[in-house]
């Protein structure tokens, strides 16, 4: 039961032909070869697998391929505009908020939708916004910052 | 003894001076064993270099750089980066000893094939450890370099100076010669014979500068690569069946609603049951359709009776520390204060699961794994496979977070059997399920210690006695004539399930970051500051009275209450104030934390935390700060909620709805105090600060509400259990 789906990914437009109930997240990384989204606990409660929906956060492990047909996709390899690293990106470098990596391109998809609807967040903003995904090297306060500093970044109005 | 048993007894000892001998010792026994080479070819290279364990055991680490024709220094370790730094302060240490610039760098770290054989990244010892060892290298380069630097330029060595790997002669500075040129067309080998002169603090132009983590670019764009981001042709990916509970033995399995999905592959070899497919998805679904029946373990212990249980079985009894006379110490005591602590079991959860890539090519066996101990689990692929070592290839490439859960590492013996079982290149990711399920857990345990005070207010003996925990951090480092401290079955029970055939921890058990400290360091902290309140004195004070022997540890306490703003007071004072010091790898560390308790619903939230720790020389002060953040922040998740559940030897816990651990809103202000002590040794910085963290808040808990907590988490119920019963 193979199906033609299309949909926007990062700017272009692509067609997978797949099973339509194969989640996002693994069309993603095994079909599409973006391994930056990852796999975290497959049902939701960690963030390390989100993406944008058409601007909005969501669990790529959670949503089957055939419901984002006509959407659009945005991954953390589709952030970088010409060749140079998105304000959070480069936030989250000069903050260091990083260890092992593993959740960041999922923190930085998330921040990044909070940042679309809500351009001057504040620290608590960020908090509820960010609450569910989670990080077990402790990188949380640096994120934070990392957030406000891009924030402050982006008012100049960078496309997210 | 079982690989993973060595290891885990290993860390779980005392770990302040993991050489057991000083520090000359080491530096001469280094000497024998070191490898340095200068080499235009990786053949001249690996040649006569270490790559087998027996030859490394007494340390355990080795080290070799290469200067390349090209000028570029690669460092090969096996260590490996799993968050921690190494891939930034081992390069920072590197540039520093050999006057070369840090991009002229490059590092492998934990391929196989290509690095010297080592034990693990383990222990706080990439830093204390092989740094020191590769600096020794390093140093031993810029010697060997500036010799033939020396004779090229027919001048003599000391009248040289280095500088971005060019070799300058002072007296006349337009003849100058570079690294590269002195290596152009040379193959040597090189090992350090005597000990090295290492650069002093005040000679380096890198260490103890902060430097940002040099793979922040690959990991913010999404290109840095884990073990499961490998794609290989024709790969498939694996589900195993799993039993209900573990120790239970599958008696039969119907596997025909699986191999009724197109494309599903079987494979069955004893009671490895696995589907292959080459979608992730139908793997996933494919492993649900298989029936099978089992025999589980009778085990009738829960989450809940564990801790009486573990008592009961703590028959072994191993006395580690004691001095003066216990009925002396009980003489003197105007008051004695009985207490027992109780930790849980508590899961790494790293946010990458346990994951491996394995394929054949030809007779040779490459796998992509994450785990911080390729070199072991290379032997031990082997050996569960039957093939050659030099067959086996483990390539190491991010590690997703492991904090020493990944020292142990059932996925890289399966992958590789299903890849050899199938013919086919496999991947292998855990479910967060299995996560859990076959994490070797922080283990359980019990600590009964009884103590006294004199009317002065001074400790008069103290009896330690640990149930199961493991010893690292259990002997107090405090002013007390009459003390003793003692293990029941502690350190000798870390991973085994079944000591004698009999079932005592129901899950596998191991390292957990800073193994054993923390539960060690809760118990001790705890009870220093229910004595403090008991004499009526300020908690800071108290510990300071009782540390005129151990200056460091009192200066450590009183940097770090400087910052806080520790203003004396007995407690319970009311402003949730608490403090918990420790010692581990070396370093010595205590945080303050002030946190606010919800009389309503329990819930205790930490405001802020001021780390303050002497770790010897700090060879990159940000990646310290970030690991000294990170410890704080991880270490608030033992603290409060962290708690695996289980009924017999069936996990309950099965994903991070029911296993809470830090979240954004419980992150507090943290201030980090680093003692300047550039010109030591350099100790831990990974793990130190963790072990505090039950411990200080506990007491801080204490502090705001009077009640007092014997048992972590301390979560609501157990919050407002304790305040209900110390207001009866």
């Amino acid at each position: 039961m193979t199906e033609t789906i299309q949909f926007e990914l990062n700017g272009n437009p692509v067609q997978v032909s797949t099973n339509p109930d194969n989640l996002l997240l693994w069309v993603l990384r095994n079909e599409l070869g973006l391994t930056g989204t990852k796999f975290g606990c497959g049902e939701g409660y960690c963030g390390s697998c989100t993406v944008l929906l058409d601007d909005e956060p969501v669990r790529s492990c959670m949503i089957p391929v055939k419901d984002v047909a006509g959407s659009r996709i945005t991954t953390i390899e589709g952030l970088a505009l010409n060749g140079s690293l998105h304000p959070i990106q480069k936030a989250f470098m000069e903050n260091d908020a990083l260890q092992c990596g593993y959740c960041t391109p999922g923190m930085i998809m998330n921040a990044c939708g909070l940042l679309l609807k809500n351009p001057d967040p504040s620290r608590q903003e960020i908090i509820l916004a960010m609450e569910d995904n989670l990080c077990r090297c402790g990188t949380y306060g640096r994120i934070i910052e990392a957030i406000q500093m891009a924030a402050e970044e982006m008012k100049g109005g960078v496309k997210g | 003894m079982k690989r993973e048993e060595k290891i885990t007894r290993r860390l779980s000892k005392d770990m302040n001076n993991p050489w057991g001998m000083d520090r000359r010792d080491f530096m001469r026994r280094i000497g024998g064993g070191l490898i340095i080479a200068f080499s235009a070819g990786d053949l001249a290279l690996l040649s006569g270099c270490s790559t087998k364990p027996e030859e490394e055991k007494e340390y355990g680490v080795n080290a070799y750089l290469r200067i390349g024709e090209d000028g570029r220094v690669t460092l090969y370790t096996g260590k490996i980066e799993m968050g921690q730094g190494p891939i930034t302060s081992l390069p920072m240490m590197l540039a520093d000893e050999l006057d070369v610039s840090l991009d002229s760098i490059d590092i492998i770290m934990g391929d196989t094939d290509l690095c010297p054989w080592d034990e693990g990244t383990a222990g706080s010892t990439s830093t204390r450890v092989f740094g020191q060892i590769m600096r020794a290298a390093a140093a031993e380069a810029r010697a060997r370099l500036l010799e033939m630097a020396a004779e090229k330029l027919s001048v003599p060595a000391a009248q040289l100076s280095v500088s971005d790997g060019i070799v300058t002669d002072r007296s006349d500075e337009t003849r100058q010669v570079s690294y590269a040129e002195l290596t152009q067309g040379k193959e040597i080998l090189e090992t350090v014979k005597e000990k090295p002169a290492l650069k002093k603090a005040s000679e380096f132009r890198v260490m103890g500068k902060p430097m940002l983590h040099t793979d922040g670019a690959l990991k913010v764009t999404g290109t840095a690569k884990y073990s499961g981001d490998v794609k290989l042709p024709g790969m498939v990916y694996a589900r195993i069946l799993r039993p209900p509970s573990r120790g239970a033995i599958r008696l039969s399995a119907d596997t025909s609603g699986a191999e009724a999905i197109e494309g599903v592959e079987i494979v069955k070899k004893g009671q490895l049951l696995a589907v292959l497919h080459e979608s992730q998805d139908v793997a996933d679904l494919a492993i649900t359709k298989i029936k099978a029946k089992y025999k589980e373990e009778n085990f009738a212990v829960d989450d809940k009776s564990i801790f009486e249980f573990l008592v009961q079985k703590g028959s072994e009894m191993e006395e580690t520390d004691s001095g003066g006379s216990l009925t002396e110490g009980e003489k003197q005591a105007e008051k004695t204060f009985d207490s027992e602590f109780r930790d849980p079991y508590i899961a790494h959860a790293p946010m990458e699961n346990h994951t491996a890539t394995a394929v054949f090519e030809g007779d040779k066996l490459k796998i992509w794994a994450s785990c911080q101990n390729p070199f072991p689990m290379k032997t031990d692929v082997s050996e569960a496979l039957g093939i050659p070592e030099e067959n086996v290839q483990l390539m190491q490439i991010f590690t997703g977070g492991a904090f020493g859960g990944k020292l142990y590492n059932p996925q890289i013996i399966e992958a590789a059997r299903l890849a050899k079982l199938s013919g086919k290149p496999v991947q292998l990711i855990y479910k967060r399920e299995e996560e859990f399920m076959y994490d070797y857990l922080r283990p359980a345990a019990v600590i009964k210690l009884r103590s006294g005070i004199t009317a002065e207010g001074k400790i008069s003996f103290w009896d330690y006695n640990l149930y199961f925990g493991g010893g690292r951090g259990s002997r107090h480092f405090y002013d007390i004539e009459n003390h003793r401290t003692r293990e029941f079955n502690a350190s000798r029970t870390q991973v085994i399930s079944k000591p004698r055939g009999e079932i005592v921890h129901p899950f596998d058990t191991g390292a957990w970051r800073a193994p054993s400290n923390n539960t060690n360091t809760f118990a001790r902290e705890s009870q220093m500051e229910i004595m403090a309140a008991a004499a009526g004195k300020d908690a800071l004070e108290f510990r300071l009275e009782h540390l005129k022997n151990f200056p460091e540890m009192a200066e450590v306490l009183k940097a770090g209450a400087e910052k806080f703003g520790w203003t004396p007071a007995r407690g319970p004072s009311g402003r949730g104030y608490g403090i918990a010091c420790g010692i581990d790898v070396g370093t010595r560390v205590a945080v303050f934390v002030e946190v606010k308790v919800d009389g309503e619903t329990g819930h205790v939230q930490v405001k802020r935390a001021v780390a303050s720790q002497n770790m010897g020389m700090v060879v990159n002060p940000q990646g310290a700060i970030i690991q000294v953040e990170g410890c704080i922040i991880m270490g608030l998740g033992y603290a409060l909620s962290e708690e695996v559940r289980f009924e017999g030897r069936k996990m309950l816990t099965r994903n991070f709805d029911t296993y809470g651990f830090t979240r954004f809103s419980w992150t507090p202000h943290i201030d980090v105090v680093l003692i300047d002590a550039q010109e030591d040794p350099p100790h831990g910085g990974g793990e130190p600060a963790i072990i505090c963290m039950g411990g200080a808040v506990a007491n801080a808990v204490f502090d705001a509400t009077g009640a007092r907590l014997y048992q972590l988490p301390l979560t609501p119920e157990r919050v407002l259990e304790a305040i209900k019963s110390s207001k009866s």
